[in-house]
């Protein structure tokens, strides 16, 4: 019954576990400056409700989460983004 | 001389000149103080994300320029203040990267994104594909286990057959 096969290693499919590896696009990309006018652009850094997002789920370096929240909080003050939301996306 | 970049909003009640004309006094303001104006963007109407004083949308100016000392600044925020035709107002002292962002973005170096950014923003609720990406991480995680089932179900007939052709 247990004969070796080659092609049925595996029950499950061995990469579904696996962490993709997270990384900070700024530095990826050579992004060096984050405009505070571009909400599209920042809403990627944002939750429903318009929370900025930790650096954990983002995978931004310390250097540019920095800079994101920064440039979020200024569009807050200028009504680009909103402060508080419930269905922001 | 360092670069300073002024975005304020101006109350929409007023009319097409008064609007414009307040934006020019300010600059005016600038020029005679002797800044250099590098660029004065009019980003025109746009909704506002909560409201301030009432009003639900504004009018967008960004100025940039250049001036030997910040002393500009203070005279500036001060009329701001004063000012009852302006909502809001935001001043920056601009780094080298800002300066070359700027400089690109007028060039229509950035111009690609925007052209993407310009129909989206238009319709800013449905635009949903743009954002997925920072939220899509935990989704997948989800999903995984179900994705996992459907192999083994699939695997496990096939694996019978085989053993019972070895029996024969």
């Amino acid at each position: 019954m247990a004969t070796s096969r080659d092609d049925i290693k595996f029950l499950s499919n061995p990469k579904i576990g696996q962490k993709r590896k997270k990384y900070c696009r700024f530095r990826k990309f050579g992004i060096k400056y984050i405009d505070y006018k571009d909400a599209d652009f920042l809403t990627q850094f944002l939750n429903e409700q318009g929370k900025i997002l930790p650096r954990r789920i983002t995978g931004n370096s310390l250097k540019y989460q920095r800079k994101v929240s920064t440039a979020i909080k200024r569009a807050r003050h200028l009504a680009i983004l909103p402060y508080v939301t419930d269905q922001l996306k | 001389m360092s670069n300073y970049e002024i975005t304020f909003i101006v109350d929409p009640v007023l009319s097409g000149d008064e609007i414009k004309g307040t934006a020019q006094t300010y600059v005016d303001l600038l020029q005679n103080e002797g800044c250099v104006i590098v660029h004065v963007d009019e980003m025109g109407l746009r909704q506002l994300a909560y409201p301030i004083n009432k009003r639900s949308s504004g009018i967008y100016y960004c100025v940039e320029f250049q001036s030997e000392t910040g002393g500009v600044i203070d005279q500036m925020e001060l009329a701001f203040r004063r000012d009852e035709r302006i909502m809001r107002y935001l001043t920056l002292k601009l780094d080298k990267y800002g300066v070359k962002y700027n400089d690109d973005k007028r060039k229509g170096l950035i111009g690609k994104k925007k052209k993407q950014a310009q129909p989206a923003s238009v319709t800013p609720r449905t635009e949903k594909p743009k954002p997925a990406p920072v939220e899509s991480a935990p989704p997948v995680q989800k999903a995984a286990p179900v994705a996992a089932a459907a192999p083994v179900a699939a695997a496990a007939p096939v694996a019978p057959v085989v053993a019972k052709e070895e029996e024969e």
